[in-house]
């Protein structure tokens, strides 16, 4: 599952000597991501994401569980145990609010990059596409795990968001209404949905872990992919992967950290909706109910289904939701081009940015009220994206003309130094 | 050889949920050439808020102690009939620079007492505040809700300043202009009061801050209406976060170990990739 050239585990020390003869795992970690595994020499900074993922995720458990510890899982008491025993009391609870709360925007910026690198250089094609589908189901997990723990503070927009997810299935017809009824084990969110949302809140994570390990394992196979997308020829294209890249990897955390800290300490409100300060009220409905800023691209996709085609216009914008998603799953079979990197695919390029453009535009309409404007713009957003999965990227891989490719990353790595 | 529908089937999807967009897009675009989207009152009338200057503002902002004080002040004098401030002990106010006999006394003189119910009985009874209780619930039986002020600063946007500009807000007209377009705002309704600050524009309050002098400042600030305001909204935004201060402080200290460790990271970085090219 290596190159032939990747360096042996020789433990000198007898301690690790007599573990690693016993449970090979301290093997097992300096394959993965010790000096065992070889990567190309060439990656860019935005090949550090997956590690800042990962670390994103570690924060997360972390702060999560001794949240936990303190949180009172109950309609009644939930709101009160964060904003004043967690934010007042416990100490340095405010830190570990702040923390986890800002975590998970961390986390979906940095997964959002390590997708888009992926599209741009076509990490998701052959050999890849297990990597690929198994980021897309880890993305989908920490989606749910998001929103069920934005409920947990049990605020107006948890109250209403929690409201309005649930009422995605009440669309299905037929059955729709029984299976909200179901999931939220009463007629509207209450003490019933609360306590399944944080039962699964915590476990879901653990899950993305177990994924994790899944989609590094699938990667460590054909090994990373790197800007050129030519693969790997000889030894001379590699580094082993500690001490190069845990060195520059090390410089990304801590630039990550750096970013995570100034939201923490200097601007914890800002990326949140004020309206989660209010305790969630049944009956008072906010003006404006807004998902996180994450999830506004697909928001603003279910938003613009607002006409009726056959089936019921709701339930169209919960489909088009989905599958905006889904979609991913097929794209490495919807990209036929046997050229990976989009620096080499100039037609590729110009809509890779086009995407990157429509999704920033579909995010701000979704975070954006319903009005004519936004929903318009949605409308164009949201027929321009399926496009461009479905049918732009499909055509470009059969009539693109590909820039000629180096020879080899050693090759492109030379020439670009002028050595 | 695949077969052709299924090497087409994705065209057929794409263009499948184009058309449904662009089908929507359609009706949208009609809709609102037919029937353009009328001018609300809101946006016509609403008014959002005057900046606000506080010592607590910005990275390096601290509290105005005796700022919080004076707001504490008005919060207790005028505010307090109404609106509870109950996520907040009175042992907080330690905080803005009570001493213990001073807390043990506010708490104790607090009119708002604590329910206690009497096992025995059966029956509530009450008793005085002590430092480690929160502000009581205020119960209100008039026009509207008075909602819970300890998290109000964080609770609407622009907080402080929206505050400030509420309590200042009142003695202004609609615009004439405005109200010939929507004529319902000639007469404020019954119990309500115009205050263009306001996401409804008729808010129920009453104008709680009238005349200067309304309260009397222990260190001889003069008691404006436009100070009472400023003082009450800086002693909301420490209410809704008492840690406000030693949030950043902490801050400072973690960006300053983290910019070290960044630049020796980044050394080692350079030292280890010094004879790979990529």
């Amino acid at each position: 599952m290596s190159f032939p050239w990747a360096k042996h585990y020789e433990p000198k020390n007898p301690v690790m000597q007599w573990v690693d003869s016993r449970l090979p795992l301290p093997r097992f970690v300096y394959n993965a991501v010790g000096a065992g595994y070889p990567v190309p020499r060439n990656l860019n900074y935005w090949w550090n994401f997956g590690v800042l993922a990962g670390v994103a995720l570690v924060c997360q458990l972390i702060t999560g569980i001794v949240l936990a510890m303190h949180f009172h899982s109950s309609a009644v008491g939930a709101f009160e145990s964060v904003n004043v025993g967690i934010m007042r009391d416990v100490n340095a609870g405010w830190f570990l609010r702040f923390a986890h709360a800002n975590g998970a925007s961390m986390f979906f910026i940095v997964i959002y990059i390590h997708m888009f690198r992926g599209l741009y250089y076509g990490s998701y094609k052959a050999p890849r596409e297990m990597v690929w589908l198994l980021g897309v189901v880890i993305f989908l997990l920490l989606m749910a795990t998001a929103f069920m723990g934005y409920v947990l503070p049990w605020g107006q927009m948890s109250f209403w968001g929690a409201q309005v997810i649930t009422g995605f299935f009440s669309a299905i017809p037929v059955v729709g209404d029984w299976i909200r009824i179901w999931l939220l084990g009463g007629y509207a969110p209450d003490d019933a949905t609360l306590n399944r949302f944080f039962s699964l809140h915590y476990l879901l994570p653990f899950v993305v872990a177990g994924a994790v390990i899944l989609h590094i394992w699938a990667l460590h196979i054909p090994g990373s992919s790197n800007p050129t997308g030519v693969e790997v020829k000889g030894e001379q294209d590699t580094v082993p992967f500690h001490p190069y890249y845990t060195a520059k990897d090390g410089v990304g955390v801590l630039v990550f950290l750096m970013v995570f800290s100034v939201l923490i300490f200097f601007a914890p409100d800002y990326l949140g909706h004020p309206d989660n300060y209010i305790p969630a009220n049944p009956l008072s409905t906010p003006a404006h109910i807004v998902p996180e800023w994450y999830f506004w691209p697909f928001y603003a996709i279910l938003r613009a289904c607002t006409s009726n085609f056959i089936l019921d216009a709701k339930l169209w914008g919960v489909i088009a939701m989905f599958a905006s998603i889904l979609v991913l799953f097929f794209l490495p079979w919807l990209d036929n081009s046997p050229v990976r990197s989009g620096s080499y695919r100039p037609a590729y390029r110009i809509a890779f940015w086009v995407l990157v453009a429509d999704v920033l535009l579909l995010g701000w309409c979704g975070g954006s009220p319903a009005e004519p404007l936004y929903v318009i713009l949605s409308q164009i957003g949201a027929a321009y994206y399926f496009a461009h999965f479905l049918i732009i990227v499909p055509l470009i891989s059969r009539y693109e003309t590909p820039k000629p490719l180096p020879n080899s990353i050693t090759e492109a790595v030379l020439a670009k130094t002028g050595a | 050889m695949t077969p052709w529908i299924i090497d087409k089937i994705k065209y057929l999807v794409g263009a499948l949920f184009a058309a449904i967009f662009l089908w929507a897009l359609f009706w949208t675009v009609w809709g609102v050439v037919q029937e353009p989207p009328a001018e609300t009152a809101e946006h016509a009338m609403h008014k959002h808020p005057e900046k606000l200057a506080l010592a607590s503002d910005g990275p390096l902002g601290k509290f105005d102690r005796r700022q919080l004080q004076r707001g504490f002040q008005v919060y207790k004098e005028v505010c307090a009939t109404c609106h509870s401030l109950n996520l907040v002990s009175f042992r907080n106010l330690k905080d803005l620079g009570y001493t213990d006999p001073e807390v043990k006394k506010i708490a104790k003189d607090w009119a708002v007492k604590q329910p206690v119910f009497d096992e025995k009985g059966g029956t509530w009874g009450e008793r005085d505040n002590a430092p480690a209780d929160r502000f009581p619930k205020v119960y209100y039986a008039g026009t509207g809700s008075p909602p819970d002020l300890s998290l109000i600063t964080k609770a609407r946007h622009d907080g402080a300043a929206y505050v400030h500009s509420l309590l200042t807000g009142y003695n202004q007209k609609p615009p004439a202009e405005a109200v010939k377009k929507f004529p319902e705002f000639a007469k404020t309704p019954e119990g309500m009061h115009f205050n263009p600050y306001f996401a409804n524009l008729n808010i129920a309050m009453p104008p709680p801050l009238t005349q200067d002098g309304q309260v009397t400042y222990a260190d001889g600030t003069r008691a404006t209406v436009d100070q009472m305001s400023k003082d009450v909204a800086a002693f909301l935004v420490w209410t809704a976060e008492p840690t406000l201060e030693t949030r950043r402080m902490v801050g400072w200290v973690v960006l300053g170990f983290l910019l070290l460790a960044t630049i020796l990271a980044y050394g080692a970085y350079r030292v280890v990739w010094a004879n790979v090219k990529h």
